[in-house]
């Protein structure tokens, strides 16, 4: 009874193994690259023949030209070979220094083009890591916060800025799922073509 | 609370419902077919004669178990010699012995609780041939010991309850692969990458390097929902935008979590021809969900005491879903990730859109008590149910008690051997996640795996034992690994898959082989309201009862903090 249930399990996992571990997987990805080949291969970007970044992962943008991301808890910054969170409880004082660093930081960025800002107006997740550490979206309202410096910086009216940020914000899917963000990399990327037409 | 995020909440009720109850029907057929198919008829061919026979509940339990030793050793030499080995474009080295250790019993379990980062430590063949083969083979596992208990609750007088080859291979073939196959379509679709390349490499807009890890994910993020796996390709799971591109997406993978466990309590239904019943412990399930939905979504969106006293804006709207966004995704926001975490945990599934060890007080609390009651508001695939049936053995009891009748239930006596039975499946786990927590907390070697200060690294260390003794997998994830912790979390993977399932092999054995005494004007009613308010009142009063005192020392201590 023994060897003979010792024998089949080990056919079983012999099978189990080639289908749901080869067979599976392999079929799954010729259809994908057969019929979602961009999304398949990581969503990756490419600006003059080159790939610049995925419109799925976040990357480190620091000049004030740029609008910035969300901050990231990976090392390096943004990295998505390694995905991380933070991991800081709610009542963790690291958190609390995180945060208001973090803000510092925004006023002291942003007030030059922002008279009058003060720290109740800077949303959540300006000043809070991302789950992955890689979010390539951030709010609608940091968006708007950045767009006065970006404008000012690149010498653009701020309603084109506005545009662009209203031409790249994803909402929910289909109207229903999930919340709305704005892809900064995509952003940035259609600010730079901007500025070469 | 924004209507947009709890209209999302009541639409995600609704299919869950709508999908559930028919595939509920169609599993109660593919375990009752009489007719074996061609390809079970190969197979009782190479594994020999009577291997296609019905077992008694200990033979049963005995190939499971064997079964699963075996695998859980090739999964184990699989992680160990992974270095040496095909399809590994990255050329990661072979992992650890307390990892691998940890990994392999993690996997076989169904837990998929996570000691390692995926992408950086997994090669291509080892998330394949091992970790996502077993992400479909622990969850058929689980289907089949249930399709096996039902059978036997359904039967009159007799010692069989079903032949685990065949409720294995249905399960995979007839029911996960092609659920799999539709999830990992509409995820490729979505942004999910499926493909054999190396990582990406890309220059970024400011002329920094970015390596952008990729492989073969949709097909194992699929499996992971489904299967109440939840081990990510990704170290950040489901909150990493390639494992999860979309609002859309996430709703795919919250749904599948859900799908199998619900349509389980219609298939038993079906199976028990009892469907009222059914509907009432449905009913239970889904009130308890709901509270603890409820809860999340409102002590995440009041935000933590560090963001509040900080004076940033976590209010909700002028463009931002506001509240605690601590370790969540934008394109998620409060809403949907208190949804995951809720019914994450509410099922054994473990996978999560966002940071559990960032939640709120409250929050962190919910997953806590959903895991407690050792996974049975739907519960793992296959075992959630199997905890529920010890649940309304303990209830009927009680009612029996309180009216002076001998309890029934389904119109067999339940007699002192189900009771005993009942309660050890029901009450084995909490006390073993109690203990193993005390003597973490009590040892110098369990604080070492501590992160966060104070309250909150006490519910780490409770949040891990619950998590690996209910085969959840999903972590405060600051946690971290030590030799003594991934090892003594093994034991309680070990303990707390294999513990329950043969309580219920067994009580479904012993009820098999009952007699059915007809109905009397005396008999408790399982099949109306008071019983579902019974039963959720006898979970409350074992369950919450016994993880409050915990929940003091943790979460209540850490939310009443300033």
């Amino acid at each position: 009874m023994l060897t003979r249930t010792i024998l089949r399990s080990l056919l079983a996992i012999a099978g189990l193994t080639a289908v749901f571990g080869f067979a599976y997987p392999a079929v799954m990805t010729g259809f994908a690259s057969a019929a979602f080949s961009h999304q398949a291969h990581g969503s990756l970007i490419s600006s003059g023949g080159r790939v610049v970044g995925s419109s799925l992962a976040a990357q480190d943008f620091t000049a004030p030209r740029y609008f910035h991301e969300r901050p990231s808890a990976t090392t390096p910054a943004y990295n998505p070979g390694a995905t991380t969170f933070a991991n800081l409880g709610p009542t963790n004082p690291q958190l609390a220094a995180n945060v208001h660093k973090q803000a510092e930081a925004i006023l002291k960025l942003e007030r030059p083009y922002n008279p009058g800002l003060t720290i109740g107006d800077i949303p959540v997740d300006a000043v809070t890591t991302s789950g992955s550490g890689i979010d390539p979206d951030i709010s609608l309202a940091y968006a708007q916060l950045q767009a006065r410096r970006v404008a000012a910086v690149r010498h653009l009216p701020l309603a084109a800025v506005e545009k662009l940020i209203r031409e790249n914000t994803t909402g929910r899917s289909f109207g229903i799922f999930g919340e709305p963000g704005v892809n900064v990399l995509e952003l940035n990327l259609a600010l730079n073509n901007l500025g070469d037409k | 609370m924004q209507p947009e995020g709890i209209g999302q909440i009541a639409l995600y009720c609704a299919v869950l419902i709508a999908v559930a109850y028919p595939l509920g029907r169609y599993m109660a057929w593919v375990y009752t077919r009489e007719r074996d198919d061609v390809v079970e008829r190969g197979i009782w061919r190479v594994f020999g004669r009577g291997s296609g026979t019905e077992q008694d509940w200990k033979s049963y339990a005995k190939t499971v178990l064997i079964f699963s030793l075996l695998f859980f050793g090739v999964l184990y030499a699989l992680l160990r010699l992974q270095g040496h080995l095909l399809l590994n474009p990255d050329h990661l080295p072979g992992v650890t012995w307390p990892i691998a250790l940890n990994t392999a019993v993690s996997f076989v379990t169904n837990t998929n609780w996570q000691y390692y980062g995926g992408e950086a430590t997994m090669s291509y063949l080892s998330q394949m041939a091992g970790l996502a083969v077993q992400n479909f083979v622990s969850a058929a596992v689980g289907m089949a010991v249930l399709a096996a208990v039902v059978r036997g609750i359904s039967r009159r007088s007799r010692s069989e309850i079903g032949n685990f080859w065949r409720d294995l291979y249905r399960s995979l073939v007839y029911i996960m692969l092609p659920l799999s196959v539709i999830v990992a379509v509409l995820l490729i679709w979505q942004g999910v990458p499926q493909t054999f390349d190396a990582h990406a490499t890309a220059a970024t807009l400011q002329g920094a390097h970015q390596t952008i890890a990729r492989g073969p994910v949709a097909s194992q993020i699929a499996i992971k929902q489904l299967g109440t796996n939840g081990g990510g390709f990704y170290n950040s799971n489901s909150a990493v935008p390639l494992e999860n591109p979309t609002g859309f997406s996430n709703f795919i993978e919250v749904l599948a979590i859900l799908l199998i466990p619900a349509a389980q309590v219609f298939m038993f239904g079906r199976m028990v021809r009892a469907r009222r019943h059914a509907w009432m412990v449905f009913a239970a399930m889904f009130v308890m969900m709901l509270i603890g939905v409820g809860t999340a979504v409102a002590a995440e969106q009041h935000a933590s005491q560090v963001l509040r006293s900080s004076g940033v804006s976590i209010a909700a709207g002028h463009g931002q879903s506001g509240g605690n966004m601590s370790d969540k995704e934008v394109r998620f926001g409060i809403a949907n990730t208190a949804l995951w975490a809720t019914v994450t945990t509410d099922a054994s599934n473990g996978s999560v859109d966002g940071a559990h060890d960032s939640l709120t007080a409250a929050g962190g609390a919910v997953p806590v008590v959903n895991m407690f009651t050792g996974e049975v508001i739907f519960g793992g695939v296959g075992t959630g149910l199997i905890g529920m049936f010890f649940y309304i053995v303990m209830a009927v009891f009680i009612a029996g008690l309180m009216v002076g009748r001998t309890p029934e239930w389904l119109g067999k006596k339940i007699g002192a051997r189900e009771i005993k039975l009942a309660a050890l499946g029901a009450l084995f786990v909490p006390t073993m996640v109690l203990v193993m927590t005390a003597i973490a907390i009590g040892t110098k070697t369990g604080m070492a795996s501590i992160f966060n200060p104070g309250a909150h690294g006490f519910t780490e260390t409770l949040y891990a034992y619950d998590s690996q003794a209910n085969n959840n997998g999903s972590a405060f994830a600051g946690y971290g690994a030590t030799s003594f912790s991934a090892s003594f979390g093994s034991l309680a993977m070990d303990f707390g898959r294999f513990v329950p399932m043969l309580a219920g092999l067994a009580l479904a054995g012993s009820l098999a082989g009952k007699k059915t005494v007809p109905e009397s004007a005396g008999t408790f009613r399982t099949d109306g309201p008071t019983f579902a308010v019974m039963l959720v009142g006898v979970i409350a009063l074992t369950a919450g009862l016994m993880i409050l005192p915990a929940l003091t020392l943790g979460p209540i201590a850490e939310g009443l903090m300033h």
